[in-house]
């Protein structure tokens, strides 16, 4: 029987000739990475008893989620996982002003190869799918039993094949195609499954906008993600719990917007009506890449931002940071108005450089737009592709950016 | 180590809607908190703040689908735990939260008409192997998944790292 890509890992890695769904197999890890929550695994890894971590090479530990230290609370943690990590002889580790987004990170500096195990505590692991891993998150408390063991059950998920052909219209990036999809399939669409993305429309993708489908199919659930890979692919004859078609340019008429409090609340651009905006957030491990920060300055470039919205930019890592500013890309963007973070989440995870006040309105570039995600329960995010991030920001609304005014010279 | 009962009696403090998602159990904000008990304090506090108020001990949340979405935090289900949450009954969970729940000892139990079949403040006996729920105070029964046999063992060490810690006092720190 043939295999899906999933299928086809998790059988190498538990030493099978096969699996298929629903089987539970131990598979050996090839790579554990984690942030911040280093240290509630760290805590865990000290009760098990068990000295040594067991192999210190297949571990990276990458702060993200609060860099530089917000806290003193915050800053003592991070100081308690250095000393671990000095201690248990791990070198692959990214500490404020090294790195920046552990999936960012983890990929630019080459951790991840096509076919390997890798789980992360953070949900967003799936992002590796776009380098033919099987990515997939897991608990600080199950890392913690990787750290000693080196492996890890699964439940062998039932693949979601979907199919993208077409051509982009103007201004649709691979954020809007993902969110359609989220639409389509909802918040649990994707729920214990795998996904495998291909077609003409995908395979025409860059690795940044793979990076975004495979990163965002955690918002429909998926346990791992995968964008074609020249090195690993589905066998001609695996077996697909169900097939999608998407025509890129039929389907996806217009931006995608995903409307509070959930990721699967998705409207087209139009359909959301006017909205004043803020705050407009471009970053995060889903949209804070140097070919987003392209598409943002050639938006704002000669423009201004909107009196009555702040625009917030924060590379995805220290190099993108360096190659968006040797573009000049980040002087257009502050020319614009816009203030820069440091690489990290910043205020995606709710808790630093750019909290929403009670009945602020942003429209950001992330990955969630929960509850109280962003800051306080009663402020509102709308999430969205770069490039109406951009044009947003400029109209102080939510806006596409064929709307807004030519530029004078 | 006592073990864990497998036949759970208590009131149900909340009945909640589907995609119930990581952010709403406990915020962002305070993940930075890394004692597991300190996290209960922190409880559904943005959207349901009176939940954390209100619940006694071996209390059960239940909910509608994908219970536990979002965010791979494992204070959602430590916060949930360490209040004194007996158990969650949901038609779904989300995966990592389902993980995480088991890893830490909460039972999740699946039941996809729990949601529709509890009010606050019904008294449930949730046979967690027998696969049924018994809402005493209505006076019917339903059916759920019956927790793995995997689970069981993990919730019976009290979760995954006394589970570890006891496999490894065993084998004197042998590896496999």
């Amino acid at each position: 029987m043939g295999m899906t890509i999933a299928e086809k890992i998790l059988a190498r890695a538990s030493s099978r000739a096969s699996v298929r769904p629903d089987e539970i197999v131990v598979a050996n890890v090839d790579l554990a990475m984690s942030h911040e929550n280093a240290d509630l695994v760290r805590k865990s890894f000290l009760e098990i008893g068990v000295p040594r971590v067991w192999d210190p090479s297949k571990i990276v530990i990458i702060f993200d989620h609060r860099i530089p230290a917000e806290s003193e609370k915050t800053a003592t943690t991070h100081k308690a996982v250095r000393e671990f990590v000095a201690a248990q002889g791990i070198t692959n580790f990214y500490d404020v002003g090294r790195g920046g987004i552990c999936h960012q990170v983890l990929a630019e500096r080459g951790h991840v190869k096509p076919g390997m195990v890798v789980v992360g505590t953070d949900s967003h692991t799936t992002t590796h799918g776009a380098f033919g891993a099987f990515a997939t998150g897991i608990g600080a408390t199950e890392m913690a039993g990787v750290w000693a063991e080196g492996a890890l059950w699964f439940k062998v998920p039932s693949t979601i094949r979907i199919e993208v052909t077409g051509e982009f219209r103007p201004w649709i990036s691979a954020k809007d195609l993902i969110l359609h999809i989220i639409g389509r399939l909802g918040a649990a669409g994707a729920d214990y499954r795998a996904v495998e993305f291909d077609g003409s429309a995908i395979r025409s993708m860059t690795a940044a906008s793979r990076m975004v489908l495979a990163n965002l199919s955690m918002e429909m659930g998926a346990k791992a993600a995968f964008t074609p890979v020249p090195e690993i692919g589905p066998d001609p004859a695996a077996v697909y719990e169900r097939v999608l078609h998407i025509d890129a340019g039929r389907d996806i008429a217009e931006p995608q917007i995903a409307c509070p409090h959930s990721v699967d609340n998705v409207k087209p651009l139009s359909a959301v009506g006017e909205l004043p905006v803020h705050q407009a957030v471009l970053g995060s491990c889903t949209n804070g890449r140097v070919e987003d920060f392209e598409i943002a300055a050639r938006i704002v470039a000669g423009r201004e931002v909107h009196p009555r919205t702040r625009l917030i930019v924060i590379p995805a890592s220290q190099q993108v940071y360096r190659e968006a500013m040797r573009l000049g890309y980040l002087e257009t963007l502050m020319a614009a108005g816009a203030i820069i973070n440091p690489p990290g989440c910043g205020p995606c995870v709710g808790v630093h450089q750019g909290i929403l006040a009670a009945g602020e309105v942003c429209v950001s570039s992330t990955n969630r737009n929960f509850i109280g995600r962003m800051g306080s329960k009663d402020s509102s995010v709308y999430l969205a592709s770069p490039a109406v991030v951009a044009a947003s920001a400029i109209a102080g609304r939510l806006a596409h950016p064929e709307a807004l005014e030519p530029v004078h010279a | 180590m006592p073990e864990a009962k497998l036949v759970l009696r208590g009131c149900v403090r909340a009945v909640l809607p589907e995609n119930i998602d990581t952010d709403i159990i406990y915020p962002g904000r305070y993940l930075n908190i890394t004692d597991r008990e300190k996290t209960a304090e922190h409880l559904f506090e943005l959207a349901y703040p009176g939940i954390r108020a209100e619940l006694q001990p071996g209390e059960f949340i239940v909910a509608a689908a994908n219970f536990g979405c979002g965010s791979s935090r494992e204070q959602a289900a430590s916060a949930l735990k360490y209040a004194g949450v007996g158990a969650v009954l949901a038609a779904s969970f989300a995966r990592i939260f389902y993980r995480n729940a088991i890893n830490l000892g909460l039972p999740a139990v699946v039941s996809p008409v729990a949601f529709k079949l509890c009010a606050p403040g019904d008294e449930l006996e949730v046979d967690l192997t027998g696969g049924r729920v018994r809402n005493v105070t209505q006076g019917r029964e339903f059916a759920s998944a019956p927790l793995d046999p995997r689970a069981i063992e993990l919730l019976q060490a009290g979760g995954l790292i006394p589970y570890l810690k006891r496999k490894y006092a065993t084998a004197q720190g042998a590896r496999p």
